[in-house]
């Protein structure tokens, strides 16, 4: 699924030191852009996906011919606007929609990498992301921004580039993976694992893909992204095209079908031990441990303008632990902003049309523009 | 209340932190902002206020000023700001308390339940007053904790808490109010306007 046409990317030369201890050179990194650079080179926004997300932010993915995963908020006339300002997104490395990562080759043994792929961390992905801003010759990025896995890039990031971004937006996310966050992803991935054609995650190189495993993954994750109330107003008991029971183990309700659906429209997208390997990042994610069990100093001395931005029924990145962010920015005097959005669509709300969300996000933006200040 | 944010405007030096507690949608900082060279944070407790604030660009928090002042450090701020709230909370004691914590110097304003036309409602029709500042009916006002401007000064005096400025504003005309002065302006001021310190 790598080779298409449509694909941009870099091939980054530098080497780039993993948090495992591995280092890898020459390696591709697949970017899109919306919009255009200005002169001053002021206007660009670099925006982090999600886990099961790729670099096809808005319009038509020509991947999977359906619309970017934040459409509802990137494009023309948008939260983000594309008119506006330079928008750069960068499928992140463990991914599978062209930037380095296990479903590549290995150029030592000229077999898929599978789980011989080294270990990658959220750190490894800023850093190898970092290489866009020497490529299209950025000094300061005017915003970073991102929901859920992207929020722990935007934080990150800001860490480790302290003055490279006028304006830092992380939306439901939080600063370390939660016991219930590892949870989920750990049966994500021993659904995979479970899978006889996972085969010690050598499926690729015998022709074999385990898709029931990583459909249940998706399933049980789906369950995740959105709340009990917007499951139980979208689906309650409704029968899936019946009029009652069939006594058997078929899809008899609505949300069973709905949700073996997600499941297999996700295997044609995605490659299960790039599932692997993101999930592990995210659960190694930890912000506070990285800086000696102190949040805010992830953040000294930084003059970049936060907004946090959390949703009351997100239960995955719930508001206290955005909030957290906040209070450790707060800590150290940064000019950080915060709001919770009213909202049943639970995690999701990020990607949805979530209007007050929006609608905030896009006169924040515009407002924290240095030319329209 | 032009005036009002006109005289709190006064109170405070450039080049300063600020932050208000309880900035509603942002009318208050987006004045001192223009006015005063100054960096101005807020906190609110209404979401669609902030969702508004933020839209202007004014940093701004969601929470609520009993709870979340605990984030900020000790003296943080240079002035805090707590323009007509102080009624609204559970808790005004540790409000103040947490104000002078956080802020160097606290801004307190409080719409005055001594004003001679609250007085004249209760006693003339027998029934909770309702003013031009104080619109709400009994059974609905956020106001929980009505105070006068020489409660606040018994309040300061007991607790320690120095006045270093206190203003009666009446309509357009503002006054400084001293001791002797004191039970004529809690009569005829309808706010009073603190500079405390700690």
């Amino acid at each position: 699924m790598n080779k298409n046409l449509n694909i941009k990317s870099l091939i980054i030369d530098k080497p780039l030191k993993l948090d495992c201890g591995q280092t890898i050179v020459n390696f591709p990194l697949a970017y899109e852009t919306y919009g255009s650079l200005n002169e001053k080179k002021d206007n660009a926004i670099l925006v982090f996906h999600a886990l099961t997300g790729d670099q096809f932010v808005s319009g038509l993915n020509p991947i999977t011919k359906k619309d970017g995963w934040w459409s509802y908020a990137v494009g023309s006339g948008k939260a983000i606007d594309t008119d506006k300002y330079f928008i750069i997104c960068a499928n992140v490395i463990g991914g599978c929609l062209g930037s380095l990562g296990p479903s590549n080759i290995n150029p030592d043994t000229n077999k898929i990498y599978g789980t011989t792929f080294p270990i990658i961390t959220i750190n490894d992905m800023v850093n190898a992301q970092y290489n866009l801003l020497e490529f299209f010759k950025i000094e300061k990025l005017f915003a970073v921004i991102g929901g859920s896995m992207g929020g722990m890039q935007v934080l990150q990031f800001v860490s480790n580039f302290p003055n490279k971004a006028e304006v830092a937006i992380p939306i439901a996310t939080t600063s370390n993976h939660s016991a219930q966050n590892i949870a989920f992803n750990e049966l994500g991935r021993q659904s995979i694992m479970a899978d006889t054609n996972w085969l010690s995650g050598d499926y690729s190189n015998q022709n074999k893909n385990p898709n029931k495993g990583l459909s249940v993954a998706r399933m049980a994750a789906h369950i995740t992204y959105l709340s009990k109330n917007g499951l139980q107003e979208k689906f309650g008991r409704k029968l899936q095209e019946r009029d009652d029971l069939k006594f058997s183990f078929d899809a008899d309700f609505q949300i069973e079908s709905y949700l073996r659906y997600q499941g297999s429209v996700f295997v044609d997208r995605f490659d299960a031990n790039s599932y692997l390997y993101i999930t592990r990042a995210m659960d190694y994610f930890d912000l506070i441990k990285q800086h000696g069990g102190n949040l805010s100093n992830a953040f000294t001395d930084t003059k970049t303008k936060f907004l946090v931005i959390s949703f009351t029924s997100d239960w995955l990145y719930p508001t206290s632990e955005n909030k957290e962010i906040v209070i450790a920015l707060n800590a150290i005097g940064a000019d950080v902003g915060f709001v919770e959005i009213e909202s049943d669509k639970g995690h999701d709300s990020f990607l949805l049309n979530t209007p007050k969300f929006l609608d905030t996000l896009k006169d924040f933006i515009n407002t924290s523009y240095p030319k329209n200040k | 209340m032009k005036t009002e944010f006109k005289l709190i405007a006064d109170l405070i030096e450039t080049s300063t932190r600020v932050l208000d507690v309880g900035c509603g949608d942002g009318t208050l900082m987006e004045f001192l902002k223009d006015n005063k060279e100054i960096d101005i944070r807020g906190i609110e407790i209404s979401k669609n206020n902030v969702q508004q604030c933020i839209g202007k660009g004014l940093t701004v928090i969601e929470g609520d000023a009993e709870q979340d002042l605990s984030q900020f450090p000790d003296g943080s701020f240079d002035f805090v700001i707590l323009s007509q709230t102080l009624q609204a909370f559970l808790n005004p004691e540790k409000v103040i308390s947490e104000l002078l914590r956080v802020g160097k110097k606290a801004i307190v304003t409080i719409p005055n339940f001594g004003y001679w036309k609250v007085r004249l409602h209760l006693l003339m029709k027998g029934t909770m007053p309702v003013t031009r500042t104080l619109p709400d009916e009994w059974y609905n006002t956020p106001n929980l904790h009505m105070c006068t401007i020489k409660d606040f000064f018994t309040f300061c005096e007991n607790r320690k808490i120095n006045i270093y400025k206190s203003i009666a504003l009446q309509n357009l005309k503002s006054s400084k109010i001293t001791d002797t002065n004191l039970a004529l302006k809690n009569l005829t001021a309808v706010l009073g306007i603190f500079l405390i310190e700690k």
